[in-house]
């Protein structure tokens, strides 16, 4: 059992036009840089993108954004981004803005075959609009489907090569979910070990989810909002 | 009147001990800052963490530590991190006994909008639907008027809603309100701050009933 490949650039082989796929990350937190750089350069595009953040404008998503890649965004908040919201709304790039943890629960049901659930999260509002309703103790939720994609891509801190991975901090956000949901995931990961190296109590993501695992050349983990308390109080 | 700062204190006070909070951006997250002496409140942030902490030291942020504001924060002792499917599934399954949020809109049968304005700012609804339809304690923290002066306590919401009849209390600047089923009733003013000059700022139906006590910050 060996999931290791070479280099981003060898991760995201089969990735092609018009593919929709699956990145990890909450804003820039614990997002796949190295394969983002990777999909940058092989110019792939018209891509449905399934992402929490649509990044800023010259990191993340945003880079996928700057070079027209992306035809159409499936998000909670894309804020912080200018590019986005001129493609927005100029008709360029399609939007598809549903409530974060619809978002999440959506992806988890898809990884696990749930083809649908009922939830209260936008009942009343935009997101109902053609969606069923239906009232359980009382209370009227809408029928959500589950998300899958063609490949999904996660960032992980440590992986081995199972596949089995390891989330450092906030960084984890959607990537267990996200996982769990593509046909094929790759992990991107900063430190790969050798099995055994992860006590299997704390591994966050089993393997037998991971198709493709390879520890990132470099991270830059940029920070979008750095905010600090003084020492004097 | 009140300043951001008081709003965020006077929502202090409702507090209780044991309580899960999740605040919010802007004026919610000012809220961890009064917690009353005594009282031990956990706070959520909705990208993954129980127990977030204060800003860290200069020199100590840590890109993989951030809230859903995308703020780097700190963990304090006893935190918890999960992936957002769990984190959702805290605040959709009512296992936090507290959500405060801004809004840009509240209607006095409790609907509330603050996700989008259209053709101006399209941002995204983030978490703020999936807590308004499944918290049962929920604050919003706002001022009482936009910045042209318009009431946002309305009759009905004009902009895209968040959710519906959710709304249970509202601090402003200007006042404490309770959503009834008969609308928004006045349960403290603002110091120095007429019920006169509350229901002139306010456009939906407004409930005063006997004298109004003055809030105590």
């Amino acid at each position: 059992m060996n999931k290791v490949v070479a280099n981003a650039q060898a991760a995201i082989s089969g990735i092609s036009n018009g593919m929709t796929i699956m990145l990890g990350g909450f804003g820039l937190c614990g997002i796949p840089e190295n394969c983002i750089a990777a999909l940058v350069e092989a110019g792939v595009s018209d891509l449905t993108c399934i992402s929490n953040n649509a990044g800023v404008d010259d990191f993340g998503l945003g880079l996928l954004l700057q070079k027209k890649q992306i035809r159409k965004m499936i998000s909670s908040y894309v804020g912080e981004n200018d590019e986005f919201e001129r493609q927005m709304l100029s008709g360029e790039l399609e939007v598809d803005l549903i409530p974060q943890g619809s978002l999440a629960a959506r992806c988890q049901a898809g990884g696990a075959g749930v083809p649908a659930f009922f939830t209260p999260a936008g009942y009343g509002t935009e997101v109902a609009i053609g969606k069923e309703v239906r009232y359980f103790n009382g209370k009227p939720h809408i029928l959500e489907d589950a998300l899958t994609a063609e490949f999904a891509i996660v960032k992980a801190w440590k992986g081995d090569r199972f596949g089995n991975l390891i989330y450092k901090g906030t960084a984890r956000n959607f990537n267990p979910v996200m996982a769990m949901a593509g046909k094929v995931t790759i992990a991107e990961v900063e430190e790969l070990v050798e099995p055994g190296e992860l006590d299997p109590n704390f591994v966050h993501t089993p393997g037998v989810f991971v198709q493709r695992i390879f520890q990132g050349e470099k991270y830059e983990k940029r920070i979008e909002q750095r905010t600090v308390r003084s020492r004097g109080n | 009147m009140l300043d951001k700062t008081g709003i965020a204190k006077r929502i202090a006070q409702e507090l209780q001990d044991g309580w899960y909070v999740n605040l919010g951006i802007g004026i919610p997250t000012l809220i961890a800052n009064y917690v009353p002496e005594g009282l031990n409140v956990v706070f959520q942030s909705e990208n993954g963490i129980m127990g977030m902490g204060p800003f860290p030291y200069e020199g100590e942020e840590d890109a993989d530590m951030i809230n859903a504001g995308k703020q780097t924060i700190t963990a304090m002792p006893g935190a918890a991190i999960f992936d957002s499917a769990t984190s959702f599934a805290m605040i959709r399954g009512q296992h936090i006994q507290l959500t405060v949020l801004g809004a840009m809109e509240v209607a006095d049968n409790g609907d509330i909008a603050n996700w989008k304005i259209p053709g101006k700012m399209v941002k995204g609804m983030g978490g703020a639907m999936d807590l308004v339809a499944s918290a049962e304690n929920i604050i919003v923290a706002m001022m009482h008027t936009n910045r042209k002066g318009a009431s946002k306590l309305l009759r009905q919401c004009t902009l895209p809603l968040t959710g519906v009849q959710c709304v249970k209390k509202i601090v402003t600047n200007l006042a404490v309100l309770d959503v009834t089923p008969n609308g928004f009733k006045l349960i403290e003013r603002a110091p120095g701050v007429s019920v006169e000059e509350i229901q002139a700022a306010t456009e939906g139906r407004l409930i005063v009933e006997g004298e109004v006590p003055e809030m105590v910050l």
